[in-house]
């Protein structure tokens, strides 16, 4: 499925952070929604909602490799233009998994999504799905050293 | 086997906003691939006692009661792609029964 090339997920390059040693997610989130937030994409209440959220409804996900993934998101309310903030991390942060909370997964990639129209938005979720199940664009994801190269893995213009 | 009726599908996550809606389209997708009819309803994980009697199957992406008398599925298969063929197989078994 090496198809990086259609991925048009809206993500611009100053909504990419690398982060070489992040506390844990609260942190992570916090920082990705403050970038969404400076560009006026969502809400003041927006980081609040996702990290409450994310104690009752986690959102890790346990992909084939060794590289794991969150797509933390709050409801539509918080949000003002659909976006993505990303976070590629040198060291992993514990996100719970969305299936079996119990479970903790270590996550190198953060896709924080801001969803306004739900039905409209699945496929920003579906771009985001595919992004996960390729495995060759994920190692490339996590050995990228700066947001243009994220940009540029990702095949979007910058 | 009754493999002419549209079989009911209960798709829940966490909100009912996204993820529940790409899927419910996907298994749409690939069961009319596989000859069958599948008809999904969406709702959250907390609705889905409420929604679950007049269904053949409920698929999950967050925790869902398992004592509702119907088969549950619990998978992520959709948006990581792990096991998804495990899935769609067991899906298609599944109503290929009721």
């Amino acid at each position: 499925m090496g198809i990086s090339a259609d991925v048009k997920i809206p993500l611009e390059e100053e909504n990419i952070l690398l982060l070489p040693d992040p506390k844990d997610a609260s942190e992570v989130i916090s920082r990705l929604s403050s970038l969404l937030e400076r560009k006026g994409y969502v809400k003041k209440s927006f980081c609040e909602a996702v990290l409450e959220r994310e104690l009752s409804l986690p959102t890790g996900l346990e992909l084939e490799g060794k590289v794991h993934a969150a797509i933390p998101h709050a409801d539509v309310e918080h949000v003002n233009t659909p976006s993505v903030a990303l976070a590629v991390l040198s060291k992993p942060v514990v996100f719970r998994c969305m299936v079996e909370p119990e479970k903790e997964l270590p996550v190198r990639l953060v896709f924080l999504l801001a969803m306004n129209e739900p039905k409209k938005q699945i496929e920003l979720l579906q771009q985001v799905a595919t992004i996960l199940q390729d495995a060759a664009l994920l190692d490339k994801l996590i050995a990228s050293n700066s947001e243009r190269e994220v940009m540029e893995a990702l095949g979007i213009e910058v | 086997m009754n493999q002419q009726r549209i079989k009911r599908i209960l798709v829940a996550c966490g909100t009912a906003i996204a993820t529940s809606t790409l899927v419910a389209v996907l298994i749409k997708e690939e069961m009319a691939k596989r000859g069958i009819q599948v008809e999904t309803r969406q709702c959250k994980a907390t609705e889905v006692p409420s929604y679950s009697q007049d269904v053949d199957l409920i698929v999950s992406t967050t925790p869902v009661p398992t004592n509702l008398g119907k088969p549950v599925i619990q998978t992520l298969a959709f948006l990581t792609g792990v096991g998804k063929e495990d899935v769609l197989n067991q899906i298609e078994k599944i109503l290929k029964e009721v």
